[in-house]
């Protein structure tokens, strides 16, 4: 009898609501995941090590938590998520590319400080009301979406979803194709080359940044408004680093990012789907899974991770 | 400038516009900044329950500065002390109260800490590997595993040593006659003795001994370290292990003389609140000691005035925050400036 | 000529660019003082001066790196600022830097592409004919689409120079001691390209410190002393008569009255008959064989060239040269004996005992030192005091350590003693040793390396970098070790430095020692063929019979 039973859970596991579940829930805990990476892919290709960008996802969380809610607007939620994060980006710029102060330091601190702020904020002006944001509507894809749970989990999606896919093909051409790519790739591996030759290294690395933390803050404003439909201090739970991890494996490739966000998705999500699929597996065992997955990736392909030459070192002109 | 006054002023500097940055936030959110920061300094130095509570919340906190000083001397972002932290503490809480009884008190002490030290050098065993071997950032291995540790230790809680007299999910708890004993009728514990030798210790060894100036060698310049002939990759395997078992004694110490035992979801994170504070005594042990004092009566001044002023300790963080940015600010402008004098 | 006039002969004739009155210091110290220079179109113009002399100051001026204090530019007689990397490009000067500023990871092409703006289009197509077009002219031969790490520093050189006229008009050509990286052949060639280039009507700067290369190669020499420009000779007539004369006004520019006695003896007519009478007067005992290498493999790195089969002898109290272009295997020679660098395969034997699996420190107690190239890179440590630098390669050793516990008193004495002894000017023991000058960092290494004990001193690059009279001295002190019985291994790529000192010249060849001559007048042609493997000698000369 305990045979059958056992056989009939296994069976359930491949139910369709359970995959549906899974799946679904691995692209939305993903696409936090993949903004951060793709984001500070972008830094690190410059020569910049964003330890900040936990800092940036969840000021950009707040703000466009806020956004959100008070103008009643998605949309406008992403925007000031962006804004968000590109703020702490800005005192990244200021601090570690125009004075040169350690970027880790800064990094630490600029966490830290977003981490307290945010949470200091939320606790006085949403910690009586704890306000959750209206479901969002999907932008079903014509016909596509009608597929047995491939459909749902892929077509019946945000827009944001659907551009931020398209982003990864669009950087993956310019880091190729453009001459901005190829500033980029230059300022990491060799600024000097790329100072005699006549372009800024500082104005290069400025928009890296800047750019990061507008992904960084995108991500952490999809997480909080869609992911979850509220706010919590500390919220995004260590997937700026993540994201960081991503960015080093990813060997300068944009896909990499999406199949690693991807995979972790799915290991995030795997507590909810499993909970709705009728299996009691305790929070804390499936929420250790990404972390141990972070692990095994860098120990089987660590000694593959590829980084640029001149990363986290300040370029300071004339010095060789 | 006399080289005293200069000294001085790169440490109390960014410490003074911390606070002042900190209560301009405070202004700016609707609190009174000064009677914020004067209930502080009075709950936490000036009443003798305060002076008490700081000086004991001093203990983990000092175990924790000196197994930074020893990473940070060396060149190594050990930021997994949280993890081993956590770890060690959960796996003492479960340890001590069974040994209780079977043998004295005093070799039950030395047995906890001996696993705690062994616990938290374990979990740092991963990113010192990927780091003497593949030179990977040491900064994001530990702290994958720090929140790894964190939430092993939660498992661990609530499931193998859950104590079942319990509503809340916590560990057997220790009873307080059998913790670490009081010095005189203070509530003060000997841990806090400890912790300070600890940090002493440290400072004598890198100061002093062969073993400390290889680690100061590797982090100045790890290509020197090559050329003088030094074992780079034993070096770091020794950096992390040291300051991981530091860390788990942090937790060890907690456990054994405050708390007796670990409830299910606690985390102070203690470790990375430390790390300004290393920075702003130059990892000098006396320094640090001063420092980790001065940190120990903000927060327990701060968690008093999160119940009676209404002021989250999240606050503390921002404050922290604040440190080292200053810190770092302060350092390239006192750089600059001597640069321009030479 | 006074220096108004001077002035004033620049200010009139058809210059490409005039410096005029030119300053710049750093914290306290005078880069350039007053210098006035004039490039005409059409002309090389060598700007001559010992290390330390402010050459790099003023080529970082033009490349528009750096800005002077005082003092005006004029760019085809209009006054400007040159501001940037970019107005410099803008203003038609193009830059061959000393140091190779490539990015190693993108091909020649992409290299070459490198500059424009973002927003142009991404087109390799007229790059790579401009890159066929710019080829011919100076008759190079590279690929375009290999990636820039795979190339030799010689080639990545040539890069250098086709990027520097890879815009196309061009008017000054800056060249930043351009054959330290080449064969003797090899400045035949660029001394081609360079006039060539003069008779389109590009005006060249050649800055170097080699006054040969400045006569053989240039119209015009300005010589540059300690950041001042010490006079201005024309180079009209090639024959013997004239070179006296241009050399001995050179020389006389150059150095003080004092110096002169000591330099005469380098006139470059000369120079290479002196070293045999000096070498032969030192005893080597030639049957006592202190180093045998035999087939020495080191593991490939990216960027570095390994070794491929290393074999030769060393006695005891002979200078052995290394020579050969940078980047054919001499650092990981000089790191594979010092123990610093594991061998693949090969073995290594000090007198009868096997060496080569032994650890750096097992090998610095036999007696084996070295002395690196690269001082301020893996040295020392900069922000440390000097005692602990002298003491850094013997960390918990006796008599400084017991026990693993410092004796800093000890440290701090004995670093007094050698201070005084080597004379390294410092204010304190303690003083942090990267705050010292370049020669008295080396000085303290001489210091640390060229102990009483020292058996075998492995040299590399010892004199780069260093003005004449360190240069001098620390030639000295290689000589006096050697007199003592030391052996040295030195590694050079200045070949002047190797003919004067040596007793026997290996040269260095992609990873292998293509051949070892005894140094007699007139082996230059032979090492220069050998340099560019166009020669293998294994062992020309009779060495002592195998030892064991």
């Amino acid at each position: 009898m305990a045979e059958r039973e056992g056989l009939e859970k296994v069976y359930e596991l491949f139910s369709q609501t359970f995959l549906t579940a899974l799946l679904f829930g691995a692209l939305t805990a993903g696409m936090p995941l993949l903004l951060a990476g793709l984001g500070e892919q972008i830094s690190e290709k410059a020569g910049v090590l964003n330890i900040g960008l936990e800092g940036m996802m969840l000021v950009g969380a707040y703000s466009g938590f806020c956004a959100a809610y008070f103008l009643e607007s998605f949309w406008l939620g992403f925007l000031f998520g962006a804004i968000g994060g590109m703020s702490v980006a800005i005192l990244m710029v200021v601090f570690c590319i125009f004075f040169g102060l350690n970027q880790i330091v800064i990094g630490i601190s600029l966490t830290l400080g977003a981490e307290g702020l945010t949470a200091l904020l939320h606790h006085f002006q949403f910690s009586r009301s704890y306000p959750r944001l209206p479901d969002v509507d999907s932008f079903n894809i014509f016909l596509l979406h009608k597929i047995p749970v491939l459909g749902e989990v892929l077509f019946e999606r945000h827009l944001i979803v659907y551009l931020t896919i398209a982003l990864v093909g669009f950087l993956a051409w310019g880091y190729k194709k453009t001459y901005v790519g190829l500033n980029l790739q230059v300022a990491g591996d060799a600024p000097a080359a790329l100072d005699v030759a006549g372009v800024s290294v500082r104005a290069t690395r400025t928009w890296a940044v800047l750019a990061t933390g507008a992904l960084g803050g995108l991500g952490g404003a999809y997480l909080a408004n869609i992911g979850a439909g509220l706010f919590i201090p500390f919220m995004t739970g260590g997937a700026g680093f993540i994201g960081i991890v991503l960015a080093m494996l990813a060997r300068g490739r944009p896909i990499y990012v999406l199949y690693g966000s991807l995979i972790f998705g799915i290991s995030l999500s795997l507590t909810t789907a499993l909970q709705v699929g009728g299996f009691n597996i305790p929070t804390d065992v499936v929420q250790m899974l990404p972390f141990t997955m972070v692990i095994l990736m860098l120990l089987v392909l660590g000694r593959n991770s590829q980084l640029p030459a001149a990363l986290a070192l300040p370029y300071v002109r004339g010095q060789r | 400038m006399p080289a005293i006054v200069s000294s001085i002023t790169r440490i109390v500097l960014p410490v003074l516009l911390a606070l002042i940055c900190g209560g301009v936030v405070l202004a700016l959110l609707g609190k009174d900044p000064f009677a914020y920061y004067w209930y502080v300094i009075h709950r936490g130095l000036f009443s003798w329950t305060g002076f008490q509570a700081t000086v004991v919340r001093m203990a983990p906190l000092l175990f924790l500065a000196a197994g930074l000083i020893v990473a940070f001397r060396a060149g190594l972002w050990n930021l997994g002390v949280d993890g081993q932290f956590l770890l060690a503490a959960a796996i003492v809480a479960a340890l001590a109260p069974e040994l209780n009884g079977l043998i004295p008190r005093p070799l039950n002490f030395i047995l906890c800490f001996g696993i705690a030290a062994l616990v938290g050098a374990s979990w740092s065993l991963i990113p010192a590997y990927l780091k003497a071997n593949y030179g990977i950032n040491e900064i994001i291995t530990s702290l994958m595993m720090t929140f790894l540790g964190i939430n092993l230790a939660n498992v661990l809680i609530k499931i193998p040593f859950n104590d079942p007299n319990t509503t809340v999910p916590q560990t057997a708890t220790l009873p307080v006659e059998d913790r670490l004993a009081r010095i005189a009728d203070t509530v003060i514990h000997e841990g806090v003795i400890l912790g300070l030798v600890m940090v002493l210790l440290v400072h004598f060894m890198m100061t002093r001994t062969a073993f400390g100036l290889q680690l100061q060698t590797v982090g100045a310049n790890p290509r020197t370290a090559v050329h003088a002939g030094l074992n780079v990759k034993l070096l770091t395997y020794a950096t992390f292990c040291l300051s991981a078992a530091l860390a788990g004694m942090a937790g060890a110490v907690e456990v054994l003389g405050v708390w007796g035992n670990v409830r299910a979801d606690w985390n102070p994170a203690y470790g990375l609140l430390v790390i300004p504070l290393v920075f702003l005594a130059r990892f000098n042990g006396f320094g640090t000691i001063a420092f980790v004092w001065f940190f120990a009566v903000l927060m327990i001044g701060g968690e008093s005035a999160a119940r009676r002023l209404g002021v989250p300790t999240y606050f503390v963080l921002v404050l922290v925050s604040l440190l080292l940015l200053f810190l770092a600010i302060v350092e390239y402008l006192d750089h600059r400036w001597r640069k321009g004098r030479v | 000529m006074s220096y108004e006039d001077h002035k004033s002969t620049v200010a009139r004739g058809a210059n490409a660019i005039e410096l005029l009155d030119i300053s710049k210091s750093f914290a306290s110290v005078l880069a350039n003082r007053n210098i006035t220079l004039g490039l005409r179109s059409g002309e090389i113009h060598a700007l001559l001066g010992e290390n330390g002399a402010g050459k790099s100051t003023l080529i970082s001026i033009l490349a528009g790196l750096q800005q002077p204090d005082s003092g005006s530019i004029r760019v085809g007689g209009r006054e400007t600022r040159i501001d940037s990397p970019r107005h410099s490009l803008d203003l038609g000067i193009g830059i061959v830097f000393q140091h190779v500023v490539l990015a190693p990871t993108l091909s020649v092409i992409e290299n070459l592409m490198l500059g424009r703006s973002w927003r142009e289009r991404f087109e390799r197509s007229s790059a790579l004919n401009r890159f066929h077009e710019l080829v011919e002219t100076v008759n190079f031969n590279l690929d375009p689409e290999a990636p820039v790490s795979s190339l030799s520093l010689g080639q990545r050189q040539q890069v250098e120079i086709m990027r520097a006229l890879w815009r196309g008009h061009e008017k000054v050509l800056v060249l930043d001691e351009p054959t330290s990286m080449l064969t003797p052949q090899g400045v035949v060639e660029l001394g081609e390209v360079m006039r060539h280039l003069r008779d389109r009507g590009v005006a060249l700067l050649f800055v170097t410190h080699k006054l040969k290369e400045a006569y053989q190669l240039c119209d015009r020499v300005t010589v540059l002393r300690q950041g001042e420009v010490a006079g201005e000779v024309e180079v009209k007539d090639r024959d013997v008569d004239s070179e006296e004369r241009v050399v001995n006004s050179v020389v006389r520019m150059m150095f003080d009255q004092s110096a002169i006695g000591q330099l005469t003896g380098q006139r470059f007519a000369q120079a290479e008959h002196d070293n045999a009478s000096t070498n032969q007067d030192r005893k080597t005992d030639k049957t006592n064989v202190r180093l045998r290498a035999s087939g020495l493999v080191t593991v490939a790195e990216p960027g570095e060239c390994p070794l491929r089969s290393v074999s030769f002898e060393m006695i005891e109290g002979e200078i052995f040269g290394v020579a050969g272009i940078d980047g054919n295997g001499q650092k990981h020679l000089a790191e594979a004996i010092s123990g610093q660098r594991k061998l693949q395969r090969g073995e290594l034997y000090l007198g009868a005992e096997s060496i080569s699996q032994m650890s750096g420190k097992s090998r610095r107690q036999r007696g084996i030192r070295y002395l690196t190239d690269d001082r301020m890179g893996e040295g020392i440590l900069a922000e440390y005091a000097i005692a602990t630098n002298l003491v850094l390669k013997g960390i918990g050793e006796p008599p400084f350590w017991s026990r693993g516990i410092t004796f800093w008193k000890k440290i701090y004495a004995h670093a007094r003693d050698l201070i005084q002894r080597h004379d390294v000017r410092t204010p304190t023991e303690k003083t942090p040793i990267g705050r010292l000058s370049g020669g008295n960092i080396q000085k303290a290494l001489f210091a640390r390396e060229l102990t009483n004990d020292a058996a075998i001193v492995v040299y590399n690059k010892p004199t780069y970098g260093l003005d004449i009279q360190n240069i001098e001295l620390a030639r000295g002190r290689i000589k006096a070790g050697a007199e003592r019985g030391v052996s040295t291994l030195l590694i050079s790529t200045e070949l002047d430095e190797l003919l004067g000192l040596s007793d026997r010249i290996g040269v260095m060849y992609r990873g292998e020692m293509v051949g070892i001559l005894d140094n007699k007048p007139g082996i230059e042609e032979t090492l220069g063929r050998l340099m560019t493997g166009l020669e293998i000698k294994p062992q020309v000369t009779e060495a002592s019979p195998q030892a064991g």
